[in-house]
C-alpha cells in the first residue's frame, strides 16, 4: 500500500494535483477511499482529513467502503427509467440478495450501482456489467448475464 | 479516407452504442475476412475499415456503411456473424444484400435532420486526425488566425446568433465578448462537458464521434478572448469520450494546432482534461468552477459572473461542448449560412436526443423552429407499439412537458418557455399513455433532491419537501390539498433558490399538474394511478377464465405469492403479493390483471 501511496504522491506534485484528483487517483487505485490512506495523505499535505471527507462524499463517485468484486452498474436516466429500469434493479437486488439500504452483497462479490445518466438512451434501459455496456436489457438477459460470473 | 475508383471503404458505427451492439466484434470480423487469403487476392490495398463516432440512430447499431467505388451502401443491426456474407456478396461480388440494407425509416430518420455541428459525425474516424482535416477541419483556425481580429471573430459568432447550447441559451459572441474587455489576466476557456442531465447525450456523441471540432472551436474562442489555458471539464461516466479527447489532444498538439506558437502564428494555448467526479450541480457555471479548483462544486451568487471572476479569480468562459462545436462550422462557412436556419431569435441548429417511447430513437439535429410534430412522427416514426401519444418531456429535470394537443408547436428557446418548459440540453423523453406523469415528477424530483449540493435553504429543503409530497400522492398517501400545496412551494422554491438547480427544479412538477392535474386528482382522491405505474395503487389478480394453468406465473414470482394446482386456474395472495409485475409479464394468456 505504501508505495501506491508514494506514487499517488508523486503524480500529485507533477500534476499540480488538487483534491479532487487525488481522491480520484486513490479510488482509481484501491477501488475506494481506505481511511488509513487520507490520514496518510492529510499529514503529507497538511490537509485536514475533514476537507478530504467533505470532498468524497459530496460527489457520487467516491466510497468510503470496499465495493464488490463485480460491479453492476444500472443506468437510471430518463429514458432508461421509461423503459423499466427499476424492474431490473428489483430483480438485480433479488437475485444477488442484497439487502435493501446496501449495494453490496454480503459476500462482497457484486455491487450494484445507480447512476444518473450513461448517454446510451436509445438502448434503453442499459445495465453496465463490469465496464461492459449491454443495451436494450430485459430481465431474463440479465439473469442470464449475472449467472455467468456469479 | 480520400476516396480513389474502386476503393472499398467500410464504415462500423464505435458510439457507446455501437459497441454496446458489438461494434468491436464486427469490426475484427471485417478485418479477418480482408486478411483471409482469397479475400485479400482481389481486394488488397483498396480496402479499409474505419471506426466511426456515433450517427445518431443507435437503436438500430451495428450500423456499417460499405462503399464500393463510391457507391454506399448502409447496413443496420450487423452482427460479427453478418460480416463474411457482406464481404463475400457485396464486397467480392458485387451484390448487396437486400434484406440487411437499412429500410425506408432509416432515410426518413434523416431527411428532415439539417446537420451542422453532427456533419462529421459517423463520417470522420475520431482516432484520426487526418480524417477531420481532409474534411475541411482545421482549415476555420487557419482563416481566423491568418486573416481575423480578436474582435473580429467575436463579431462573427455575434452576427451568427449563436447561443448556448447547453440550457440557458445566452448569446455566445456576448459571452465572448465580455470576457474579451474583462480586466485580467490571465484569461480562461472551459469546455463544459459534464452532461448530467438524464436523457441528453449530444455531448457524448460529438466528442466520441468528432473530438477535433470541439478543440478547434476551443482553439477559435481562446484566441477570441484571449485565453492561454483551457480546460474541458468532462464526466468521468464517459469513459470512452474521455479516451477519443486524449487521443485528439495529443494528434492536435503534433500538428501544432494546439499547444506553443499554434500555426506558427504566436498564439500558444493548451487543454486540459478535468475529470468530473459525479456531481450533477457542477454543470452550473460557478459550481463548476469550484470543482476544477479542487473544492466541493458549490455554486455562488452572480454577478459577479464567471466572465470577470471565473476560475482563481479570473475572466472565465464556460461553453457547452456543441455550443463550440459549432464555432468551426460557422467560420468555415459564414454567419449569414449559419442564421439561415432556425428562427429570428433561435438560429442554427439543435441536437436533440430523441428518446423514450418513440419508434427511431436516437440524436437528431435539427433547425430550431422545426415542429414537435415533425420531430416525432416524421423523424421519430410515430410512438412504439401503435400506442398514443401523452406528452413530450423536454429539457431534462429542468424542463416540463408538451403535451399531445400541443404537439405542432414549434421547437425553439421562446416557444418552448412559453409552454412553461424549456430546450435545456435537448432531451427530449417521449412518453406514451403508459406513463404516469405523477411518477415521472417524482422521478425528476428524486434526481434534483439527491443532486441538490445543500447550499441553499430553499432547494435542499424544499426539494426535499417535494419529494416527501410526490411519495406521498404515488404511494396512494395523498391528502386533499396536496396539489395546492406542491404549486405554492414549486414557487418558492422557483423563486428563492441560489442557481439554476434549484431555480428549476420545480419545473417538472408545475408542468405536470399544469397539463396533467387530473391524474393527480385521481392519485389523491380516488386513490387510482391511471396509467396503471404506481406500484402501491395496483392490484394484481388472475382471471380465471383465461387461466390455463400453466404454473409459469407460480414460477416466476419471487415472493411466492401464487398458488395454484398445474392446469386450474391460479390465485395470487394479495397480502404476499409484492406488486413486481413479473407474473403479468410472463403470462401468455393475459390471464392476469393489472389494475
Amino acid at each position: 500500500m505504501q508505495e501506491t501511496l508514494e506514487k499517488i504522491l508523486r503524480t500529485y506534485h507533477e500534476s499540480e494535483g488538487n483534491v479532487i484528483s487525488l481522491l480520484q487517483e486513490i479510488e482509481e487505485s484501491f477501488g475506494y477511499l481506505p481511511e488509513d490512506a487520507i490520514n496518510w495523505f492529510s499529514e503529507q499535505l497538511d490537509i485536514p482529513p475533514s476537507r478530504f471527507y467533505g470532498i468524497a462524499t459530496f460527489y457520487a463517485q467516491f466510497h468510503l467502503k470496499p465495493r464488490g468484486e463485480n460491479i453492476i452498474t444500472a443506468c437510471c436516466g430518463t429514458a432508461c427509467h421509461v423503459k423499466g429500469a427499476e424492474k431490473l434493479i428489483n430483480s438485480l437486488m433479488r437475485e444477488l440478495q442484497i439487502p435493501s439500504g446496501e449495494d453490496t452483497s454480503e459476500d462482497r462479490k457484486f455491487t450494484v450501482e445507480k447512476v444518473n445518466c450513461v448517454g446510451a438512451c436509445s438502448i434503453a434501459p442499459v445495465v453496465i456489467i463490469n465496464k461492459e455496456v449491454h443495451g436494450k436489457m430485459t430481465a431474463d438477459r440479465l439473469m442470464k448475464e449475472i449467472r455467468k460470473i456469479k | 479516407m480520400a476516396m480513389q475508383e474502386g476503393s472499398i471503404v467500410v464504415k462500423v458505427c464505435m458510439g457507446t452504442g455501437g459497441i454496446a451492439a458489438g461494434g468491436a466484434a464486427v469490426v475484427s470480423a471485417f478485418r479477418e475476412e480482408f486478411e483471409s487469403a482469397g479475400v485479400r487476392a482481389s481486394v488488397e490495398k483498396n480496402c479499409s475499415v474505419h471506426n466511426v463516432g456515433c450517427r445518431g440512430f443507435c437503436a438500430r447499431d451495428v450500423l456499417v456503411d460499405v462503399i464500393v467505388g463510391g457507391e454506399k451502401t448502409t447496413y443496420e443491426y450487423i452482427k460479427s456473424d453478418m460480416v463474411p456474407r457482406i464481404v463475400e456478396e457485396h464486397i467480392l461480388q458485387g451484390r448487396p444484400i437486400e434484406e440487411w440494407v437499412v429500410k425506408e425509416d432509416y432515410h426518413t430518420f434523416h431527411e428532415k435532420q439539417v446537420k451542422v455541428v453532427l456533419s462529421d459525425c459517423g463520417e470522420v474516424d475520431p482516432e484520426d486526425i487526418e480524417s477531420y482535416v481532409s474534411r475541411g477541419g482545421y482549415s476555420a483556425l487557419e482563416k481566423v488566425l491568418a486573416t481575423m481580429t480578436p474582435e473580429e471573430t467575436i463579431g462573427l459568432i455575434k452576427d451568427s446568433g449563436l447561443r448556448g447550447r447547453g440550457g440557458a441559451g445566452f448569446p455566445a459572441g456576448l459571452k465572448w465578448e465580455f470576457a474579451r474587455k474583462a480586466a485580467g489576466e490571465p484569461k480562461y476557456l472551459i469546455c463544459n462537458a459534464d452532461e448530467g442531465d438524464p436523457g441528453a447525450f449530444m455531448d457524448r456523441s460529438i466528442i466520441e464521434g468528432n473530438p477535433h471540432s470541439v478543440i478547434e472551436g476551443m482553439v477559435i474562442g481562446a484566441y477570441a478572448i484571449g485565453a492561454r489555458k483551457g480546460y474541458v471539464y468532462i464526466r468521468a461516466e464517459y469513459p470512452l469520450a474521455v479516451e477519443r479527447l486524449k487521443i485528439a489532444l495529443d494528434q492536435a498538439r503534433r500538428r501544432r494546432v494546439l499547444g506553443d506558437d499554434i500555426g506558427g502564428r504566436g498564439f500558444d494555448f493548451d487543454i486540459r482534461i478535468k475529470l468530473g467526479a459525479g456531481a450533477f450541480v457542477c454543470g452550473e457555471e460557478t459550481a463548476l468552477i469550484a470543482s476544477i479548483e479542487g473544492n466541493r462544486g458549490m455554486p455562488r451568487a452572480k454577478p459577479p459572473f464567471p466572465a470577470q471572476k471565473g476560475l482563481w479569480g479570473k475572466p472565465t468562459v464556460i461553453n457547452n461542448v456543441e455550443t463550440l462545436a459549432n464555432v468551426p462550422y460557422i467560420v468555415r462557412n459564414g454567419a449569414g449560412w449559419f442564421a439561415q436556419f432556425g428562427t429570428e431569435k433561435s438560429k442554427g441548429t439543435k441536437v436533440f436526443a430523441l428518446t423514450g417511447k418513440v419508434k427511431n430513437s436516437g440524436l437528431i439535429e435539427v433547425p430550431l423552429g422545426i415542429s414537435l410534430r415533425e420531430i416525432i412522427y416524421d423523424i421519430g416514426g410515430g410512438i412504439e407499439g401503435g400506442r398514443r401519444l401523452k406528452a413530450v418531456q423536454t429539457g431534462g429535470p429542468s424542463g416540463g412537458c408538451i403535451t399531445n394537443e400541443m404537439i405542432d408547436i414549434a421547437v425553439d428557446y421562446e416557444s418552448l418557455a412559453k409552454a412553461g418548459s424549456i430546450v435545456g440540453s435537448g432531451g427530449m423523453v417521449v412518453m406514451d399513455e403508459t406513463d404516469c406523469m405523477v411518477n415521472i415528477a417524482k422521478y425528476f424530483l428524486e434526481f434534483t433532491q439527491a443532486e441538490s449540493c445543500g447550499k441553499c435553504v430553499p432547494c435542499r429543503i424544499g426539494t426535499k419537501r417535494l419529494l416527501e409530497i410526490l411519495q406521498r400522492i404515488t404511494d396512494g398517501r395523498g391528502r386533499p390539498g396536496d396539489v395546492e400545496l406542491l404549486e405554492k412551494l414549486s414557487n418558492d422554491v422557483r423563486s428563492a433558490s441560489l442557481c439554476g438547480l434549484g431555480q428549476t427544479a420545480p419545473n417538472p412538477v408545475l408542468s405536470t399538474l399544469r397539463y396533467f392535474r387530473n391524474e393527480y386528482e385521481a392519485h389523491i382522491h380516488e386513490k387510482r394511478c391511471p396509467a396503471g405505474v404506481c406500484k402501491n395503487l395496483l392490484t394484481y389478480s388472475i382471471l380465471e377464465e383465461f387461466c390455463k394453468g400453466c404454473t409459469m406465473c407460480a414460477r416466476v414470482c419471487p415472493a411466492g405469492a401464487i398458488v395454484g394446482e398445474k392446469k386450474k386456474p391460479h390465485k395470487i395472495i394479495e397480502e404476499i403479493c409484492v406488486k413486481c409485475g413479473a407474473c403479468f409479464e410472463i403470462c401468455k394468456f393475459k390471464a392476469v390483471k393489472k389494475g
